[in-house]
């Protein structure tokens, strides 16, 4: 009698344990956006990579689309190799452009893709062509400053 | 008082000596444990029959703190990131601190006290009240018998009990910072979602926790099974399993956390 | 050596020179023994004399320093794991104060070792364990925790629960301790009445003469860890040793004496120079 009660409440106490790892995977870790088993990849070279981290997300239109495997500096090109995995589901065109871009003021760096008008399609181990590298504050702010003054001088 | 500098030093020698020789039967017993293990995978209801003492009863503590962990964290997120204009984020904030770090740990040294001890004391209990030499003399293997089992559900529950507590933690931030003060919901769930990676971070906090699960409770079975079979021995054991189990947890995890975050970001 | 009742002939446990030290203390120092199946045996002696010690070195529990306990023709201590718990199957124990499981109901104590070490389906385990607790006239408790019950039913319980497979050998270490007079003859009388009718053999680790005197066929005195006497209860009774006569008459000073061994009293107390 006892220990059928007992029983009931280990199940429970399992079930409620594998529902709560499913809502971490599912809706706290978003697992069934990115898969890794189903996914290609595809690189691109950067000019300057600003604050890219590993594991930072790759968007295109704000949906993640994909993520950053790995960095590398190139000695041929003396540029940034950024391996992209991108999820199977998910295909564009041969001349998409990809940017570096920033969530909000301060937030985190993520590569933007935007969709070309080509009818190739990128496959695995491509590279894009078109890259726009990071804004570096300190060159946007000097940017800035270099234009007012040619606007003062105007005057 | 050269005699006194003396003795001291023999003293720390003695004790140094004293907890190498207790971590090698330590090593021992955890050895002898998982060999004799073989019974309590066969027979699982035993296994059963103590996950609801760890497991189950546990319940309550590791719900409600994470809870207000979660609540906190979102309170004092909000309060931070509020002033940088991105309140927004403390979904990630909240998400990530309880996942990768808070659930595992805090669930973890939760355990030890409630749990833990309780496991201690019993297997002490039995010890010094014969149960265990009985046990002994109707040729049943009081480790295999009292002690894997107890191990196993320890090893089981607490990943579960970590992922209970890393959700309601999520929850008590949402409660905190999107019902009560007003953060978007959608920004609260999709800035965790793009930032909480599941092999990084949760696959990695479920591993943590696993870790921490077989360390506090061979410490608790082991500090049990040693207990002098006195009702001082069987206290003192008990708090040594807390604060063993407590300085472990913390410890390993400084390890853990080196091992799989490093190079990562 | 006679012995007042004489059932068959062969000895289960022999006890040959047994040594066993702890560290370098000396606890038994050659003992000879021999107990015949049938018997209920006492081994008496004062508190700290060794006689749980012997109890422990027959169950295989500690092994000898020297010297060999043989049980049912098998050296107890040259048996490997295996065969040491399949020994352990033939004998009882029952501990000072039970040592029942305390997160198992009487019922469950006693059917333990059923379900441990048989494969008899639950049915039949029911029907054995309600014998066993009749036996201890505890059938009506079979439902109760153990904390729900006495001192002496709690023993009773214990001895239904090392009788449950029907032992070749039953050990019971100070049975009578802390029990009322009512329950201490109770245990007393079942120790004797389970031994006759299941065939078994008991040996009785007390220092209360009175009740054990009344049941048992041998007694053994340790003394210092050797053995000071041994005889029939009628000879025991009568005997004029020295040890034997304070033990049973529970004098103060003797053989065992009052004060514990130390220094002279005037050197204790700074009558004499005392070396600095």
């Amino acid at each position: 009698m006892q220990r059928t009660t007992m029983d009931l409440w280990v199940g429970l106490f399992v079930v409620m344990g594998i529902i709560a790892l499913m809502i971490l995977s599912l809706k706290v870790g978003n697992l069934n956006v990115y898969n890794p088993s189903q996914s290609y990849v595809i690189t691109g070279n950067f000019e300057n990579i600003g604050g890219l981290k590993v594991r930072a997300p790759v968007k295109s239109a704000g949906v993640v689309v994909g993520r950053v495997t790995n960095i590398q500096f190139s000695t041929e090109t003396y540029d940034a190799v950024v391996t992209m995995s991108m999820d199977a589901r998910f295909q564009f065109p041969k001349d998409t452009f990809a940017s570096i871009l920033t969530s909000g003021l301060l937030g985190e760096q993520y590569i933007g893709l935007a969709a070309g008008g080509d009818e190739a399609m990128l496959k695995a181990g491509d590279k894009i062509m078109k890259t726009n590298s990071a804004m570096v504050l300190e060159e946007l702010i000097g940017r800035f400053l270099f234009n007012k003054a040619a606007e003062d001088d105007s005057f | 008082m050269p005699k006194r500098i003396v003795s001291g030093i023999q003293s720390i020698g003695h004790r140094v000596i004293e907890s190498i020789w207790r971590l090698g039967l330590a090593s021992r017993f955890f050895i002898l444990v998982l060999l004799k293990s073989g019974t309590s995978l066969r027979r699982f209801n035993l296994v059963i029959r103590e996950l609801y003492f760890t497991g189950v009863l546990s319940l309550i503590i590791i719900v409600v703190s994470g809870l207000f962990v979660g609540m906190v964290l979102g309170l004092q997120g909000y309060e931070t990131l509020q002033k940088y204009g991105s309140e927004s984020a403390v979904g990630t904030l909240v998400a990530l601190s309880l996942v990768r770090e808070l659930g595992p740990v805090v669930a973890a040294l939760l355990f030890a006290s409630r749990a833990g001890s309780a496991i201690t004391a019993e297997i002490g209990l039995m010890k010094a009240t014969e149960q265990l030499a009985a046990m002994g003399m109707m040729a049943v293997d009081p480790i295999a018998r009292v002690v894997a089992p107890r191990f196993w559900a320890g090893v089981i529950s607490m990943p579960f009990l970590a992922a209970m507590f890393s959700v309601m933690g999520v929850f008590g931030g949402y409660l905190v910072t999107v019902v009560f003060i007003g953060v978007d919901e959608g920004s609260y769930w999709s800035q965790m979602q793009s930032a909480v990676d599941f092999r990084f971070d949760i696959l990695n906090g479920f591993i943590k926790s696993c870790f921490f699960g077989v360390a506090v409770t061979a410490i608790a079975v082991f500090e049990g099974y040693d207990a002098p079979p006195t009702a001082e021995g069987v206290s003192g054991a008990t708090t040594r399993t807390v604060v063993t189990s407590s300085l472990v947890i913390l410890g390993l995890d400084f390890i853990l956390t080196a091992f799989m975050f490093r190079g990562v970001s | 050596m006679e012995s007042s009742i004489s059932m068959t002939s062969d000895n289960l446990i022999e006890v040959s020179d047994l040594n066993f030290s702890y560290d370098t203390r000396a606890i038994l120092k050659g003992i000879d023994m021999t107990m015949r199946r049938g018997q209920v045996i006492a081994v008496m002696g004062g508190s700290g004399s060794g006689k749980t010690t012997l109890l422990r070195l027959i169950s295989g529990e500690i092994r000898p320093t020297s010297g060999y306990v043989k049980f049912a023709g098998e050296i107890v201590h040259e048996l490997d794991r295996d065969a040491l718990f399949k020994l352990r199957r033939k004998m009882g124990m029952l501990f000072q104060f039970g040592a029942l499981f305390t997160d198992l109901s009487v019922f469950d104590n006693v059917a333990f070792q059923m379900r441990e070490h048989t494969n008899l389906p639950e049915s039949m385990i029911r029907d054995l364990v309600l014998m066993k607790l009749q036996a201890v006239g505890l059938r009506g408790a079979h439902r109760l925790m153990p904390n729900e019950l006495s001192g002496g039913m709690a023993r009773r319980v214990a001895l239904a629960r090392s009788i449950a497979l029907d032992p070749m050998l039953v050990m019971y270490d100070e049975p009578f301790t802390g029990l009322d007079p009512i329950s201490l003859s109770v245990i007393g009388n079942l120790i004797r009445r389970l031994t006759d009718s299941l065939g078994m053999t008991s040996i009785v680790v007390t220092h209360n003469v009175e009740e054990s005197l009344k049941i048992v066929d041998y007694v053994y005195f340790i003394a210092d860890g050797v053995i000071a006497a041994e005889g029939t209860p009628q000879e025991v009774r009568e005997s004029v040793a020295p040890f034997v006569h304070q033990f049973i008459h529970g004098e103060e000073d003797g053989p065992v004496p009052f004060h514990y061994p130390t220094q002279a009293y005037r050197q204790d107390l700074n009558l004499e120079d005392s070396v600095a």
